[in-house]
């Protein structure tokens, strides 16, 4: 789960890491008022979950009140990347001396968390790992020990020569590293930590992503969650427990198993058309949870045609088919429907469903073929895959 | 021989009580494996299908001599249910469970591994040596005895794999379903070290999926190390970045991780892959012809030269042999004169 940048500098402030005075605004005037309290030139910064908000002109420097409410204007109801900006956060423009970065992240080759520091801040930093390795230093932390002092200390050397900064610095990557665990991130970071003409360091962003399987103990994130800012069909996707990504193809498609479900997707894909959706019910073969899919794939009107794909391991291929029926009575897909059952409980499965109005399939690839068939799209050239 | 499990394969499962861990018990049991125990603290003196169970691991083990254990256990509770295991002497531990922090797994992992132990999961199917043991949830009806070792990523696509092996006739020596976490236990290179190693295992197919960088990894390992016909399918080439795929550790995050990278990989190492998991026997079976045919040229052209230098040696030594021999016969030659 990602938090917004307010949300995560809330979190900051309260571990003892600088951050400039901010707040947060859902309209014009609030913006305004805010410029106005600071008595000093803001920024206006979009919260929306992607990245890119700069390039995309949801950040910007206001020098009066006034600038501050037209920006805003602009900024308030913008699309960033499919992200429609709801809320900005009004805070205090800091003067900037120096941009460094300072990032903790999941490192699955180590298995480890890693510590990432640059003196090349402010700019997308994964560009400046592909380009400039040798600007960024890392440091793979030994989990069952944690982040020593030293450590930190010899991070925050590669950031500054002052002795005060190399302190505060010291001080903020310890806080990092903590709040890394305390929250369970996957990844923490600061893009740009500055240094102020005062020589003060401070934390001008903030980004925070949460382990999902961590939300259990994480009440405060949970608690934190912006459902508006999320895609509706994913947010009800996971309320029927359901994994499930939105795409942009035509051919819906709902299987068991995550590995499964994106190798049919591929296949959608190879032969000719784009999937819909990635939707994985899950293991369990419980029939509402069919009858909810079916419901999220029909949502999206793109959709010309559905493809069921069931492996019967642990999941029963009976289960399946009740919940299919019930799908169909109720729901009366206006599009036509292909079914691959296989595996356990497949010859019950194919009785609860003979007489049923829909498609059936004897492997994936017949599967795949005959719902692309029936779509009747015609299918743009696959794009280099 | 296969794999990591086998007729010694003596098994406790943890949270054997609990609705899955109940089930599979039973489903194990049948299918051969030899489930010995059980654990569910507070549930110690119980039997689950004639199954005893124990209220800890320490129990477990020191009264039935348990050397494997199967992980059911909530993910609130399963990494603590790994150290149990870890610390009653468990050398085997197959984890089920999805849902374990990621965090907690980095610190568990350092712990088996300390142990000299192996962890197999978490979020995985487990693992099955067709005839003779399984350990895990892999249905054990669509699994048949052979010589193909499978390792993979996915549950549901590794039986769809598996399943197209044993409709070709293609049998497995063991199949290994490590799982879709982002940190887990026992990797792809384990598991191909492994096969190469098993006198059973005369292939393999891997299956991997987007996210992380263990495929290219393991393509750069099976170049160097693996001289058994290697294919493979790589699932997520049509998934769109930043979006988390069903499993934790299927994302592309930061332009890295991609199919196209993996897929690019194995071929540049002379693995191919599959453009669908059940074109998977056809490729592997022209893949073993391919390495055999070049297997054959090869031990031919070597057997060619050695020809060659031998008889140039044997004609050498024979020089030599009757030079030597002809030395003493000058010199008593010599000494007539």
């Amino acid at each position: 789960m990602n938090v917004h940048e307010y949300q995560a500098k809330e979190l900051f402030k309260q571990a003892g890491i600088p951050v400039p005075e901010g707040a947060i605004a859902t309209d014009v005037p609030g913006a305004k008022a805010l410029a106005q309290k600071y008595e000093r030139p803001v920024m206006i910064k979009a919260q929306v979950h992607t990245g890119g908000r700069g390039k995309a002109g949801g950040v910007k420097y206001a020098e009066t009140p006034e600038q501050a409410q037209i920006l805003s204007q602009a900024i308030l109801g913008m699309d960033i990347k499919g992200h429609v900006v709801k809320k900005v956060l009004v805070t205090v423009a800091e003067e900037i001396v120096t941009e460094s970065y300072v990032g903790i992240v999941l490192d699955r080759e180590t298995k480890r968390p890693v510590i990432m520091v640059s003196s090349s801040g402010g700019v997308d930093i994964e560009e400046v790992a592909a380009k400039t390795p040798q600007k960024i230093t890392k440091l793979a932390v030994d989990p069952t020990v944690g982040l020593l002092e030293f450590q930190a200390r010899n991070l925050a050397y590669q950031l500054y020569r002052d002795i005060t900064q190399v302190r505060q610095a010291t001080d903020i990557i310890l806080k990092l590293y903590d709040l890394y665990w305390k929250y369970d991130a996957s990844l923490i970071e600061i893009n740009p930590l500055v240094t102020t003409p005062l020589g003060d360091v401070v934390a001008l962003d903030a980004k925070l992503n949460v382990d999902d399987n961590a939300l259990y103990r994480q009440a405060e994130i949970v608690a934190m969650r912006d459902i508006d800012a999320e895609e509706p069909s994913e947010v009800k996707a996971k309320e029927a427990d359901l994994s499930f990504v939105k795409l942009d193809g035509t051919i819906g498609c709902m299987v068991n198993g995550a590995g499964l479900a994106m190798a049919t997707m591929d296949l959608v894909k190879r032969y000719g058309a784009d999937p819909a959706n990635f939707l994985d019910i899950g293991g369990s073969s419980n029939p509402d949870k069919v009858v909810a899919a079916m419901e999220i794939i029909l949502d999206d009107p793109k959709v010309r045609a559905i493809l069921i794909n069931i492996f019967g391991g642990i999941t029963r291929c009976d289960d399946v088919a009740n919940g299919l029926v019930t799908a169909l009575r109720t729901l009366k897909p206006p599009v036509p429907v292909v079914v691959r059952l296989t595996g356990t409980n497949e010859a019950k499965a194919k009785k609860i469903l003979s007489g049923v109005d829909l498609h059936t399939a004897d492997t994936l690839d017949d599967g795949v073929k005959q719902a692309i068939a029936l779509a009747g799209v015609p299918s743009e050239p696959a794009e280099g895959v | 021989m296969a794999i990591f499990v086998d007729k010694k394969t003596a098994l406790v499962v943890q949270g054997i009580t609990g609705r899955d861990g109940s089930l599979h018990a039973q489903l194990m049991k049948e299918y051969g494996t030899k489930v010995v125990a059980g654990v569910t603290p507070g549930k110690g003196g119980t039997k689950v299908h004639g199954i005893p169970v124990f209220n800890t691991m320490a129990d477990a083990v020191t009264k039935t001599k348990a050397n494997t254990s199967a992980v059911f256990v909530p993910p609130k509770f399963a990494v603590d249910a790994i150290y149990e295991a870890v610390d009653a002497g468990i050398k085997l531990v197959v984890c089920i469970t999805e849902g374990i922090p990621a965090n907690d797994m980095t610190r568990v992992v350092q712990y088996v591994s300390a142990h000299g132990a192996r962890l197999i999961g978490g979020n995985c199917p487990g693992l099955i040596s067709p005839g003779t043991s399984k350990v895990g949830i892999m249905p054990g009806s669509i699994v048949k005895k052979g010589n193909v070792g499978v390792v993979s990523r996915s549950g549901t696509l590794t039986y769809e794999a598996i399943w197209a092996l044993t409709q070709a006739n293609m049998g497995q020596s063991s199949c290994v379903g490590i799982g879709g976490d982002p940190v887990n236990g026992t990797g792809f290179i384990d598991c191909l070290e492994a096969f190469e190693a098993d006198s059973q295992t005369k292939s393999i197919v891997m299956i991997g999926e987007i996210g992380g960088t263990d495929e290219e990894k393991a393509a750069a390992f099976i170049k160097k190390r693996v001289s058994k016909p290697v294919v493979s399918f790589i699932a997520g080439q049509t998934a769109p970045p930043g979006k988390r795929m069903g499993h934790a550790g299927a994302i592309i995050s930061g332009g890295s991780g991609t199919a196209e990278e993996k897929i690019r990989a194995l071929n540049a190492a002379g693995v191919p892959v599959a453009g669908s998991p059940t074109e998977l026997p056809e490729l592997l079976t022209t893949q073993i012809k391919k390495l055999k045919e070049k297997a054959a040229k090869k031990a031919a052209r070597q057997a060619a030269t050695a020809t060659k230098k031998t008889s140039a040696k044997t004609t050498k030594a024979v020089a030599k042999k009757a030079a030597k021999k002809s030395k003493p016969a000058k010199k008593a030659a010599s000494k007539r004169r």
